[in-house]
């Protein structure tokens, strides 16, 4: 009996004696697996353009109920995605989400995939509701959505067309040859940039609920 | 000459000579004392809790100040705020007799405990004893009133009326039985070598060699029987959360479970403390040219060592099945305690003669 008890003690001693392997959340974090189904991203084109078409097959495919998709037409001069209709609205319920990923399996533009972010502890009930702002990827010379949204995420390999809508050229590609022209900053709204790109956090408008 | 009358003299006899008003010396050391233990015993949730973290190659508590030092004032503020629960149909009196027991009887074992060696003539001829109340039969004291610890508990699970208290309660009591015998037993062999109950002349014959050199038999046989008694793994049956929920203190909340708890780990020091007075020379330094540190902080430091002891065994050894606790009591501890008595004894004979 002695010896395993000797022999038990040793062990623990050794692993008492040894560095602890906690990661000390929050201030040290691992990067998240590529596959990792955390927070949902709403992806844009190279252009700008909002990938999602406002179909509803997420929140269709979802079996938690958790996607309100409230789609609206696309202006065709000023569009907000390639497709005949965009979402105006895009909710997320991040309390009743059980990160299936189903929805970026039915996305049939690869708008949605599920990101790294994995923190969404809140204090607020209603801050757990996700709206378009706060879900949109960013976009060069944009203000950024809150986090670290350029990811791809889960779900962005699906390849559930085989081919993607066709966005068009890119107004910015176009804006900045212009700019390499005339050698002067160009106001937003010239060379066909859409100016009111839902999506984009406004500071003015950050602070809701 | 009556126990009361008797109590009272060995107590004032502190005061002999005079010169210092003894009931302010009392009043002071016991604040002292009663105070440190308390500290002490808060800081020991968070060593436990490092050291189980670190066992299990973990941090352990790191949020609440530098090394999750305040962790213990969160944990007891938390205590504080807690709705004090407890079931209609308890004993009323004995619910809150109880966790005061846990404590109480924990902290009065302490009182006999000299601290340090005694200061001869500090002030007018008055000795400076380094305990609260200088017995000459501090021992038989320590013994008497560490038994009555176990009434806490059992007296805690009985009153709740709860099924899973009873059953801790129940468990306790029959352990209690199986070890205070061999824990008596051990404690046996070193007032056979001293020829006395004094702790502190038990301290001073140490001078040349600790008694766990000597009866190494009889403190492996006391610190298991302490582990047994403090209710600690892998002796904590009375608690054991795997079977019974939390065991005699299931039905508590709030501060009175605080109070439990408490009760445990100055118990846990009491323990270890009487271990260092008998077996590892108390105040005493380990070579003697290291004896210009203060014997306060040698007292000290064995006890935190022993504690640390206790503590890696608690994270170590899985908890006894109740018969195997049993027999290990009766069969193996009590013999072996004997045997050491007769092996002492005769020593000391052979000795003499």
């Amino acid at each position: 009996m002695f010896k395993e008890i000797i022999k038990g003690m040793a062990i623990t001693l050794r692993y008492g004696l040894s560095r602890p392997i906690t990661v000390q959340w929050p201030e040290e974090q691992k990067p998240a697996t590529p596959r990792h189904r955390g927070r949902h991203i709403l992806h844009r084109y190279y252009n700008g353009l909002e990938k999602c078409i406002g179909c509803e097959l997420c929140a269709a495919a979802c079996p938690v109920g958790c996607i309100y998709v409230g789609p609206a037409e696309n202006d065709p001069l000023n569009p907000v995605s390639p497709g005949e209709r965009y979402a105006k609205r895009y909710e997320i319920n991040l309390m009743r989400c059980i990160f299936c990923g189903y929805c970026a399996s039915a996305c049939p533009t690869e708008a949605i995939t599920l990101g790294p972010q994995c923190d969404f502890a809140n204090y607020r009930r209603e801050r757990t509701v996700l709206t378009k702002q706060e879900l949109l990827e960013a976009w060069p010379k944009f203000e950024r959505s809150r986090g670290d949204m350029n990811q791809r995420g889960a779900g962005a390999d699906q390849r559930s067309t085989g081919k993607s809508l066709n966005p068009g050229p890119s107004p910015r590609l176009a804006w900045e040859a212009q700019a390499d022209e005339t050698h002067e900053a160009p106001l937003p709204g010239h060379g066909g940039i859409p100016v009111n790109v839902p999506g984009v956090i406004d500071p003015s408008e950050e602070s809701r609920a | 000459m009556k126990a009361s009358q008797y109590l009272l003299d060995s107590g004032l006899r502190v005061g002999n000579g005079v010169a210092a008003d003894p009931v302010l010396v009392f009043a002071v050391k016991a604040a002292i004392v009663v105070l440190g233990l308390t500290l002490a015993a808060a800081f020991l949730t968070w060593a436990e809790r490092k050291v189980a973290g670190r066992i299990q190659l973990r941090y352990g508590p790191n949020r609440v100040g530098p090394y999750g030092l305040f962790q213990p004032i969160a944990d007891v503020l938390k205590l504080l705020f807690k709705e004090n629960l407890a079931p209609a149909t308890r004993d009323k009196l004995l619910f809150l007799v109880g966790p005061s027991l846990a404590v109480g009887t924990a902290i009065l074992a302490f009182a006999v405990i000299p601290l340090s060696a005694v200061n001869h003539g500090i002030g007018a001829g008055y000795d400076l004893h380094w305990d609260i109340s200088h017995l000459n039969i501090g021992l038989l004291f320590i013994l008497a009133v560490t038994s009555l610890g176990a009434y806490s508990i059992f007296l805690g699970g009985w009153s709740a009326n709860s099924k899973y208290s009873l059953l801790g309660g129940l468990r306790s009591t029959a352990q209690l039985i199986s070890y205070e015998m061999a824990v008596s037993f051990s404690l046996i062999g070193v007032v056979i070598l001293t020829g006395s109950l004094d702790l502190e002349k038990i301290v001073t014959q140490q001078n040349h060699a600790w008694f766990v050199v000597m009866q190494p038999l009889a403190f492996l046989l006391y610190f298991t029987g302490a582990l047994a008694e403090t209710n600690r793994a892998p002796f904590d049956l009375p608690e054991a959360e795997q079977e019974l929920v939390a065991g005699y203190h299931t039905e508590y909340s709030s501060l009175r479970f605080g109070l439990y708890f408490l009760g445990e780990y100055v118990n846990v020091i009491t323990v270890c403390a009487i271990a260092t007075t008998l077996f590892l020379g108390g105040w005493l330094p380990i070579v003697p040219f290291l004896s210009f540190i203060p014997g306060v902080l040698w007292f000290i430091g064995k006890v935190a060592v022993l504690i640390l002891v206790v503590m890696w065994i608690r994270w170590t050894l899985p908890r006894l099945r109740y018969d195997r606790l049993m027999s290990l009591g009766w069969k193996v501890l009590l013999p072996l305690g004997l045997l050491n008595i007769v092996i002492t004894g005769a020593v000391v004979a052979f000795q003499a003669a």
